[in-house]
């Protein structure tokens, strides 16, 4: 922030702390720190200290208050009165303002990564490719797991290879549902190949005690659509080669 | 209720269009099993699109069908398990280990020509 840009913002806040104050409305304070949420959050402003300079300002204010009245202990005690259940009731606006535009930032970068969430390609005839990338939550995990199901089904995939390449890491619970999901499309006839997996990741499956068996794994991706190709009976050649034995 | 056990060519097609009781899964198992030795067929498919839950009891007889069945010396795939039904199936720990497994009526004949392909 600039100079002129911190002023301008100390100057709306403590004339909004005075507008509340003076009027007892808090529309007005609620809409400017919904506003300025969403100004300072894409800055990377954090709860505590966003609720840290409203109390600021609350006790500066109330500091100022004592140094007016000293003299007048009765009056001093009527101003506080009304002015602390006010000053609680701005930094409690501010602080809930500042976290709703927050949980409504979270929420909608969920709804975006649930919407690019997994797209399932046909490579093929019959041969679906599922590249996964980032975290795996459970649900995401369900989600995939119905969309390629789903996929089998509707493109009669006869081999399917999924690519966890992008996947860092998953706990044990995902990796088992990764197994489970590679079972039910070998129950839908369909052959899964796995392809990238991380070290960690093997590392999990290994710990969990998945029957590798029933798994099949290919390094990479290029590995795993080679071998998708000889298992549909694919031979790709170069298109010189394939015109010299012909 | 019973299930039809059709013939076609080489091989026996049985649809099971209902939900069926322990008993009928029972009959149903013999059925097949006098059927194949009938026909001296090569192989079984048996359909079960219609199924919209596959109970641990069902899920056995289905594999033992297919293991006495391979004593008979034929194949059998059982074909059309619903995605929703697979996945069930899966996490309750009913894996069709052993059996063969396809999509659709189809790819069903379609594997037992390979297998009776690779195997003469």
């Amino acid at each position: 922030m600039t100079k002129d840009e911190i002023f301008a913002e100390a100057t709306s806040v403590y004339d909004n702390y005075v507008e509340a104050l003076a009027t007892g409305t808090f529309e007005a304070l609620q809409s400017y720190s919904r506003n300025l949420s969403e100004r300072i959050i894409p800055r990377g402003v954090e709860t505590h200290e966003v609720v840290g300079i409203v109390l600021l300002l609350r006790d500066v204010l109330a500091r100022s208050l004592f140094a007016k009245y000293q003299g007048d202990f009765t009056k001093l005690n009527r101003i506080l009165d009304a002015y602390e259940p006010a000053a609680n009731r701005i930094a409690n606006t501010v602080a809930v303002g500042f976290v709703q535009e927050r949980e409504r930032v979270i929420r909608q970068q969920q709804e975006a990564i649930r919407e690019l969430s997994t797209p399932v390609l046909q490579v093929r005839e019959r041969l679906l490719i599922l590249p996964i990338i980032g975290v795996i939550d459970p649900q995401r995990a369900r989600q995939l797991t119905e969309q390629l199901l789903r996929g089998i089904r509707t493109n009669r995939a006869k081999v399917v290879v999924i690519d966890i390449t992008g996947v860092a890491a998953m706990d044990a619970t995902v990796a088992n549902h990764l197994v489970q999901t590679v079972e039910a499309s070998r129950l839908l006839g369909a052959t899964v190949i796995v392809t990238g997996l991380s070290p960690e990741i093997a590392q999990t499956i290994v710990n969990i005690g998945v029957d590798l068996g029933k798994m099949n794994t290919v390094g990479d991706l290029q590995g795993g659509i080679e071998q998708a190709e000889r298992l549909l009976g694919y031979k790709v050649v170069p298109a010189g080669e394939a015109a010299a034995a012909a | 209720m019973e299930v039809p056990i059709l013939k076609q060519g080489r091989y026996l097609i049985a649809t099971i269009q209902a939900a069926l009781s322990d008993e009928d899964l029972l009959q149903f198992r013999r059925a097949l099993l006098d059927r194949v030795i009938q026909f001296r067929s090569r192989g079984v498919v048996v359909d079960v699109t219609a199924l919209d839950v596959m109970d641990s009891f069902a899920t056995r007889t289905l594999r033992d069908i297919t293991y006495m069945i391979r004593l008979r010396g034929a194949d059998t795939v059982i074909v059309g398990i619903q995605p929703e039904v697979a996945f069930a199936m899966v996490q309750l720990g009913l894996t069709l280990e052993g059996v063969a497994t396809a999509l659709d009526l189809e790819e069903g004949l379609a594997h037992l020509e390979q297998r009776a392909r690779s195997s003469s």
